[in-house]
């Protein structure tokens, strides 16, 4: 049972945890595909 | 039986000498003189019936400057092409496009795949795979009416064996959590436009889908961990051996009382594992090309690879296009993505079953890791031995005195 919620909880902290690096490492379709003359975010 | 393979052979040899037939037949192109080469209303028709056309009188005719008349002249043209011809090569991928940012896929102004993708994925890949599931859970749901619960036959001892340490339960949550989380969400994101938006609204679609989208991504991390955790771990035991021929000659024991032997996994558990390791490895690789957009570009190597083999020919597929655009590499990898995950989740569904409601003392080895020794020798009578030969190794080994 500990493992189970262990695992749960580690599923948790993985999904934050690459959510967080994805948005650093510049892979975001706007990051990819726009350049710095489109203004998405305004 | 002779006479009826003969009969098939035959048969097959008619067919493959009437396709090499058509294939050597000069290609008749329709008459297209009375538009001027453009296409006519049957090529039109041809294609609303569903008719493969070649499209290639459409494609090459993309205009030639160097022959073109003058642009004085009184047919001249700007550039020495015309705007449909322009249009043309927008259309079908040769146009000579520079763009000024050159993200991926940014030269590619048209392309056609995607009508029919989204209509491929709406219509038979919805249909059929709501089938899929729907249909395992009623038979699932048959199987228990019929056979009940497979209970531990013999008396329980109220000993337990060790069947799974801490890090194999932990690695098996981690891969089902992961699993149950993102085939939901697959599922609602698959089946959103048909049947949540006209459910509960666009309103309320798009709080659950912008959640979806989110655990989608971010919970496939912890999923293609775990599925590299569980193939390290267990593979050693999947390997097929003699003991499976046995196992799948009595149907697993199944339908009659007893149940064959079986070493730590049986045949049943080692199709579940490599299921889970050759599908969830084709799902993970699809989904690294859906989450990084026009990065993993897979599909058209793959249909080059199925037509040199034959093996689209063999299916009745034809051949396969081997060019691609970007886009149509994305909807290839979606459709591919859903297809599998559909299968998985079948075949999942029926491993959920069998290891918590469908048998006793099955859920133990995932649960506390121990399990009722009584249940270990009915169901892995050669594992039993294996870990009672090992204490008793081990005991002897202890009860030795040092020197």
């Amino acid at each position: 049972m500990k493992a189970m919620l262990a695992a749960f909880v580690a599923i948790a902290v993985i999904s934050v945890g690459s959510n967080y690096i994805l948005q650093q490492v510049g892979f975001s379709t706007q990051e990819r595909a726009s350049g710095a003359a489109v203004r998405l975010d305004d | 039986m002779l006479r009826a393979l003969i009969a098939m052979l035959l048969t097959l040899s008619f067919i493959t000498v009437a396709q090499a037939q058509e294939a050597d037949a000069p290609a008749a192109g329709p008459d297209r003189s009375a538009t001027g080469g453009a296409q006519t209303l049957e090529d039109i028709m041809a294609r609303q019936r569903g008719e493969a056309v070649d499209n290639a009188f459409r494609s090459e005719a993309i205009g030639d400057p160097n022959s073109a008349a003058g642009m004085a002249n009184q047919l001249g043209t700007l550039g020495g092409a015309s705007d449909p011809e322009l249009w043309r090569e927008l259309r079908f991928g040769s146009a000579d496009i520079t763009t000024q940012y050159n993200g991926p896929a940014a030269t590619t102004l048209v392309q056609d795949g995607g009508m029919q993708w989204l209509l491929w994925r709406q219509g038979p890949l919805a249909t059929y795979g709501a089938y899929l599931l729907g249909g395992t859970i009623l038979l699932l749901a048959l199987f228990y009416l019929i056979r009940g619960r497979i209970r531990i036959d013999g008396p329980k001892t109220g000993r337990t064996i060790e069947r799974f340490k801490a890090v194999e339960r932990f690695g098996h949550w981690l891969l089902a959590g992961s699993f149950i989380l993102l085939g939901i969400t697959g599922l609602i994101t698959l089946f959103g436009r048909k049947v949540l938006i006209p459910a509960f609204g666009h309103e309320a679609f798009s709080t659950l889908a912008i959640a979806s989208k989110w655990v989608h991504n971010n919970v496939s991390w912890a999923f293609m961990l775990a599925l590299v955790m569980i193939f390290v771990m267990w593979v050693i035991h999947n390997l097929p051996d003699r003991t499976d021929i046995n196992w799948i000659l009595k149907g697993g024991g199944i339908f009659t009382k007893g149940h064959p032997p079986a070493k730590k996994f049986n045949a049943g558990q080692k199709l579940i594992f490599w299921s889970v390791i050759v599908l969830g490895t084709s799902i993970s690789i699809t989904g690294l090309a859906l989450l990084f957009p026009f990065e993993i570009n897979m599909f058209a190597a793959t249909f080059d690879k199925l037509n040199s083999f034959g093996i689209s020919n063999a299916l009745g597929m034809g051949e396969l296009r081997t060019t691609l655009a970007p886009h149509e590499e994305m909807q290839y990898a979606q459709l591919w993505h859903a297809i599998v995950s559909f299968v998985l989740m079948a075949i999942v569904l029926a491993h959920i079953y069998i290891g918590s409601l469908g048998m006793e003392g099955a859920y133990d080895a995932m649960g506390s890791g121990e399990v009722e020794e009584q249940w270990a020798r009915e169901h892995h009578s050669l594992w039993v031995e294996e870990v009672k030969a090992k204490e008793k190794k081990a005991a002897s080994e202890s009860a030795t005195p040092a020197e």
